[in-house]
């Protein structure tokens, strides 16, 4: 059960790295807050913050 | 009942802080009094530890406490504006990780390199002390007046703290400071793969390996990024692996054998693909490979440093303090605090520590951990190539960094050379280092990544011996530092783009559209244009350009967190707790004073653009030929980029001049106040918005 929930983080870590927040919090905060939108798919949800991330504000070291 | 119950552990804590005082005194003073034997490197490695835990420990917490005031119970960004997206609140070992992830770069592992021609203990000293009182608190502040301020960024804070003109003058500092970040970062790798089949051939294939990940990721598994991170994974091992057979084979040897001149071209053309292509095919799949590669690589270079322990070859304080250094020209004063920027006090964070990670953290009393830990360990990976430096050959560090106008193109000059600097290396060494890693030369591969790949190669090969190993690894090294500084070239040339859009459309508004194809391809190459003329510059560079650029990049670097800090502390008396102002005041005067000496220096003096510009006008007009030029044209053009390096320069010394006295009209205005003037957002309570959230 930890080793699941420390493997979760782990793919949470590695995806925000990559500028790909959690997508189930952010279906869990649609339904609760904006029930009349449509909720996207993980692969629409995937295009979308993949779009963001490189719009400008330099995520970057060097 | 609960204050005893807490004593004997307040006891005990109070002696395990005092043990590791003590081991970090004993480790450093190895480290520092050990003269004529050779060190071990776990010495350092231990020194390092001790030092940031207590840095951590007690410095970090007395800022969180004392000078930030941090309060876990206020609400912060994340749940205020909680959106689900961009602001959420996150466990804090995630938001640790990921700002890690975006703070390491290809700097901490180039500039320790460099330094290392002072011998270790100059470089170890500035990253270990200057982490722990200014790298670190740089990050932690910021990230601390961003959580404040709804996670703003660094230009708005600075536009709302010392005025709309200050902010300006700082978004141009910031532009100008990307523009040669993207170059020295280029030329390092046109440093690495000059005549290098190998390594030419493994990191090209990068580009189709990432072409077909963009289409898997797009088409056939959308958003799998781990799945396909690992197939882009496997199928770079076999690249380099084949790259064997491509250097051996003269017939496709030939067809990626390039001189700096053409792979500078190369990559500005690459660049400007890449940043005009949609981002779902080259650069997004890229940026997923390199993040990954990049955490894997520092791993493996923490595990080979412990497992293979190695005793550091280079003396502790090299005679080159003295200015005459081959790699880099200067006195330790002011030059090594600007050469090694990242890994000790890098500005970059400042942008990154008020960007993504206020925005996901889930208490104030968390910022400690993400901003002061994240820092400190990006100084550990500073350390960490410091080691892999250091415990080459000394022969051999100084033939792969040393320009050839000073070591000449054959082994036998070069080691002969070197020899006579005090440090013996027969020929047969460098051409036996050279065929180890599979390479034809080593001679004059500036920039640090090459170096550090040889170290690496060696420290792997001790602990996984093999045969052919060395090259392997080595053409490992090379290409995860060209594909992470060529992501950082890709997504840099993209935000210089939108930013010269932005610029662009207050003259004229159609270009700012960031979907129109003109205001794109124009935006896109002026933004490549600029960081290609330095980059062209460097590596036609006669001094072989690393030379050159990589002290413009420190200063520019060390000037961003200069403001950082300054923006720290005016804010600090600003919030009427100027009896800390020295926290981030200390760091601050430090690095507008390094900057400044340095500035000068390369404006007025021996070392500076403008004597060398003069130097060859001067023999132009005697009608003779400066080596290594070898026309009349190629002076003039020396002269010229010398001329640009000056003004350059000359303008960072303004940015800088100029921000100081915004800060100090700041810092007058904030005193004579009676009242706290700081812009923060108004405290609500943490417990008032769960309670509102679970109804």
């Amino acid at each position: 059960m930890t080793l699941l929930k420390f493997w979760q983080r782990l793919v949470q870590t590695a995806r925000l790295s990559c500028g790909v927040p959690d997508y189930d919090v952010y279906v869990a905060h649609l339904r609760a807050h904006h029930p009349e939108r449509k909720i996207p798919t993980y692969a629409e949800f995937f295009r979308d913050r993949q779009t963001a991330r490189y719009k400008g504000t330099g995520g970057r070291c060097c | 009942m609960a204050t005893a119950a807490m004593k004997p552990a307040g006891i005990a804590g109070k002696i395990v802080w005092a043990v590791i005082a003590a081991i970090g005194a004993a480790c450093l003073a190895v480290i520092a009094l050990r003269r004529g034997e050779p060190v071990n490197a776990i010495w350092l490695v231990a020194a390092a530890a001790a030092i940031f835990l207590i840095g951590y420990r007690f410095y970090g917490k007395f800022i969180e406490h004392r000078v930030l005031q941090m309060d876990p119970s206020r609400a912060p960004p994340s749940v205020l504006r909680n959106d689900g997206l961009d602001y959420v609140p996150t466990d804090k070992w995630v938001v640790f990780g990921h700002h890690f992830a975006a703070i390491a770069g290809a700097g901490p592992l180039v500039g320790p390199v460099l330094a290392a021609q002072m011998g270790y203990l100059p470089g170890t000293l500035w990253i270990l002390f200057g982490v722990v009182l200014g790298g670190a608190v740089q990050d932690f502040m910021v990230l601390g007046l961003s959580v404040r301020r709804d996670a703003r960024s660094l230009g708005h804070m600075l536009r709302e703290e010392l005025g709309a003109l200050a902010g300006v003058v700082a978004m141009f500092g910031l532009l100008t400071l990307m523009m040669i970040v993207l170059a020295v970062l280029a030329l390092v790798v046109v440093k690495a793969l000059t005549h290098s089949p190998w390594g030419t051939f493994s990191v090209a294939c990068t580009i189709p390996i990432a072409l077909l990940m963009g289409i898997y990721l797009r088409w056939l598994r959308p958003g799998r990024i781990l799945e396909v991170s690992l197939i882009g994974l496997v199928l770079l091992i076999t690249s380099i692996a084949y790259g064997a057979h491509v250097a051996a084979s003269p017939d496709l040897a030939k067809l990626f054998d390039f001189d700096a001149k053409s792979l500078a071209w190369l990559l500005i053309a690459y660049g400007f693909c890449a940043s005009v292509l949609p981002v779902w095919l080259l650069l997004a799949p890229r940026d997923y490979l390199s993040t990954f590669l990049k955490i894997g690589t520092i791993f493996l270079l923490a595990i080979a440093i412990i497992f293979a322990a190695p005793q550091l070859q280079m003396p502790a304080v090299s005679r080159f303090i003295d200015g005459t250094g081959p790699v880099f020209q200067g006195q330790l004063f002011p030059f090594l605090f600007i050469t090694i920027a990242c890994g000790a006090v890098s500005g970059w964070h400042s942008i990154i520590a008020s960007g993504t990670t206020p925005k996901l953290l889930s208490n104030e009393g968390e910022a400690r951990m993400v901003g002061y830990g994240g820092m400190l360990m990006e100084a550990f990976v500073a350390i960490m190539a410091l080691i892999a430096a250091a415990s080459l050959h000394p022969g051999v560090y100084f033939a792969m960094n040393s320009p050839s106008a000073l070591i000449g193109t054959t082994v036998e000059h070069a080691a002969s050379t070197i020899s006579q600097w005090g440090f013996v290396v027969t020929p047969d060494e460098l051409t036996r280092t050279a065929k180890d890693i599979g390479e034809t030369s080593i001679l004059s591969r500036a920039g640090g990544a090459p170096t550090l790949a040889v170290g690496m190669a060696q420290l792997l090969h001790n602990i996984l011996p093999g045969e052919g190993m060395v090259a392997f690894w080595y053409h490992y090294a090379i290409l995860f530092e060209a594909l992470f500084i060529l992501t950082t070239v890709d997504a840099g040339t993209r935000v210089g783009r939108f930013m010269i859009q932005e610029i662009a459309g207050l003259v004229y508004a159609p270009l700012k559209s960031t979907e129109s194809w003109i205001g794109n391809v124009l935006a896109t190459s002026v933004c490549v244009g600029l960081w290609g003329y330095f980059l062209y510059q460097g590596a036609v560079d006669p001094l072989g350009g690393i030379n050159t650029l990589w002290p413009l990049f420190g200063i520019a670097n060390q000037m961003l967190a200069a403001i950082a800090l300054m923006l720290a502390t005016v804010v600090t008396v600003k919030l009427k707790r100027q009896r800390y102002a020295w926290v981030p005041g200390i760091p601050a005067l430090w690095l507008v004073t390094c900057t400044l000496t340095a500035g000068f220096e390369k404006v007025i003096g021996p070392i500076s653009f403008t004597a060398a510009a003069q130097k060859y006008t001067q023999a132009l007009q005697d009608g003779k030929l400066l080596a290594p030029a070898k026309s009349l044209e190629e002076m003039q053009r020396i002269i010229t980029n010398n001329r640009v390096d000056a003004t350059l320069t000359m303008i960072f010394i303004l940015l800088v001049v100029t921000m100081l006295c915004f800060s100090l009209y700041g810092i007058v205005k904030a005193l004579r106040s009676n009242a706290p003037t700081a812009q923060e957002a108004p405290r609500v309570a943490l417990a008032s918005v769960t309670a509102s959230r679970s109804t």
